[in-house]
């Protein structure tokens, strides 16, 4: 597998294929600023959770600039990993139902409290009618992340994957390793494997 | 081929698959009302575990009490599974797949049980199951809303065809809490009454708790005997329209069921058993992806009339159910359904219905827009 491009994206540091891209704000605000620069034309942005939030900017940013971005396409997948599932948004909702006198259980809060919300959006947005997958591990595993990422090729439909790791423990601690990977021979394209992934995840630009 | 080695449900109709088929063809049904139940201030009806159920039946397994209903269920839906095999779940050729939305979730709201706060944490509870069978492997969790239970069997396939496993146990599970049920609540998913797929008064879903486990190997195609059951072809499609409502094109089921289904394949099958949760759009969403696809002239089903939704169990209990059914020449009657209720005529009926075709589809959707497919067939038409 070929990997076409990178970002990185912690309460303080946005990398775009090794680039370091500045701003000034911090853990949500961050994602926010983001988003006002680089993208502001998806207000429904604010209606989502931190970890779509952090889904929608990281994909935003590694699409942005792709030839026939929003041409509908079933030949990309998504596939995303993470530990903390969608707790963040889970412990939002517990607040709605943990006391019987301010019992106000919200379908726009609940609906989030699934991991693989994120995937749905980021289809919505970029027209991706091919798989969605969200899966869980208890630690970042790199290896486990790139078997699972290789084997959705089996799906002969699928020809490249948005994936990687999308962990959000809460709206400020938060951290975005993700790659579009395609399945090339030929291309002029680095390898997608561990030692590319765990270069770009540790490294320390 | 991959083929299933071993299989097990544990539900509120029983502890294995025999009794749990058995109590499906008899028409039996777990769903009932439960007023005032975890403070929820609105009645509901659900397909519950009775209180203590699974821990007797897991204290003659193991003494220690250091699990979570969620975590004793599967140890012992995968323990009942690992008895019909000589699997030594310990060997690192052995991976563990668990399908499930919200595992401990309700740990969330009642932290008095002794657990640690980490043990919601999807991964963290796998662990502890891997542990359990002295399993080396990084287990893995697939948590895809409805659709899990499909995709975790698509993931065992994979996994044995990379060869990076020769068996793979793919459990799935839910446990009912306040957090879920009063989720469903704001969302006006739920029925008031018993769900009635694909009816014209259907009115909403129940909830059910389960587990279910199947036990997958890779075999050569010559090593296959008739009355074995191998899973085909698995696609996940998504609908790229909305998070939380069905596709009014069915797109993603569609899709789905287009990568799976190949034109020599539609006279062999026996019937599409489906998500049919009995919410007015997801059963409208179905009945148009069948009928675009082609596959209106097979008879649908849905098995949510007996356990309501298990969500992350669904996709394993109604594929081992289904198999059952066809071992049994027979299509499960879909339980409450009377007059079709959707705008493109599907083949249902609340009876039993004989068969003798030897393959079936197992169809389910979720939130996140994503729907998944699977093609079961048996021995003899490989």
């Amino acid at each position: 597998m070929k990997m076409a491009c990178s970002i990185n994206i912690t309460p303080n540091k946005v990398v775009i294929n090794g680039k370091e891209l500045h701003y000034t704000e911090r853990g949500e605000e961050l994602l926010t600023a983001i988003y006002r620069s680089q993208i502001n034309d998806y207000p429904k942005f604010f209606k989502m959770d931190s970890l779509c939030r952090l889904g929608f900017v990281a994909s935003e940013l590694l699409l942005n600039g792709e030839l026939d971005r929003f041409k509908p396409r079933e030949d990309r997948a998504i596939v995303f990993f993470n530990s903390s599932s969608s707790l963040c948004n889970d412990e939002n909702y517990q607040k709605t139902i943990q006391d019987k006198n301010n019992y106000f259980p919200s379908p726009a809060i609940f609906v989030y409290t699934l991991p693989n919300i994120v995937t749905g959006e980021i289809a919505i947005r970029n027209k991706y009618y091919g798989e969605t997958s969200f899966y869980v591990l208890d630690r970042l595993d790199i290896e486990s992340m790139e078997q699972i990422i290789n084997d959705t090729f089996q799906d002969l439909t699928t020809k490249s994957v948005l994936g990687g790791w999308l962990d959000c423990k809460d709206k400020d601690h938060f951290e975005a390793h993700l790659f579009l990977i395609k399945d090339e021979e030929t291309s002029n394209l680095p390898n997608w494997d561990k030692t590319i992934i765990n270069k770009i995840i540790y490294s320390k630009q | 081929m991959i083929v299933k080695i071993a299989d097990n449900i544990i539900s509120p109709l029983g502890f294995t698959t025999e009794r749990n088929y058995q109590a499906v063809k008899a028409g039996e049904s777990s769903i009932q009302l439960h007023k005032r139940h975890w403070g929820i201030p609105e009645p509901f009806m659900a397909s519950l575990f009775k209180e203590g159920e699974i821990d007797n039946e897991f204290g003659k397994l193991h003494p220690a009490c250091k699990y979570t209903d969620f975590e004793k269920a599967i140890i012992l839906s995968i323990d009942k599974a690992l008895q019909q095999t000589a699997i030594n779940p310990s060997s690192d050729r052995v991976q563990f797949i668990l399908s499930t939305t919200k595992g401990n979730i309700y740990l969330l709201d009642d932290k008095k049980d002794g657990f640690s706060k980490e043990r919601v944490l999807l991964g963290v509870s796998a662990q502890y199951i891997a542990d359990f069978f002295h399993n080396p492997n990084q287990p893995i969790v697939i948590s895809n809303a409805c659709i899990s239970g499909v995709c975790a069997q698509i993931t065992a396939m994979r996994c044995l065809q990379s060869n990076r496993c020769d068996t793979a146990i793919v459990v799935g599970c839910d446990i009912q809490s306040r957090f879920i049920v009063s989720g469903f609540q704001s969302f006006k998913a739920l029925s008031p009454d018993q769900c009635k797929p694909f009816d014209v008064k259907r009115r909403g879903l129940n909830l059910g708790e389960a587990a279910a486990t199947i036990i997958y190997s890779k075999k050569n195609r010559t090593d296959v005997d008739n009355n074995e059951w191998s899973v085909c072809r698995g696609a996940i499609r998504n609908d790229a329209n909305h998070i939380s409502g069905p596709s009014k094109t069915g797109e993603g089921s569609f899709r789905a069921l287009r990568t799976i289904i190949q034109e020599k394949d539609i006279p062999k099958i026996a019937f599409i058993n489906s998500h049919g949760t009995s919410t007015l759009y997801n059963d409208e969403m179905e009945s148009i992806a069948i009928s675009r696809a082609g596959l209106q002239s097979i008879p649908v089903n849905s098995l949510k009339g007996y356990y309501g939704h298990t969500m992350g169990a669904a996709g394993i209990l109604e594929s081992i159910l289904s198999m059952q059914a066809v071992d049994d020449k027979n299509i499960l009657a879909t339980r409450g359904y009377e007059t079709c209720g959707v705008s493109h005529p599907l083949i249902l009926s609340n009876e039993n219905c004989p068969t003798d075709k030897q393959a079936f589809i197992k169809l389910l959707s979720g939130f996140g827009g994503c729907n998944a497919a699977l093609l079961f067939k048996r021995g003899e038409l490989l």
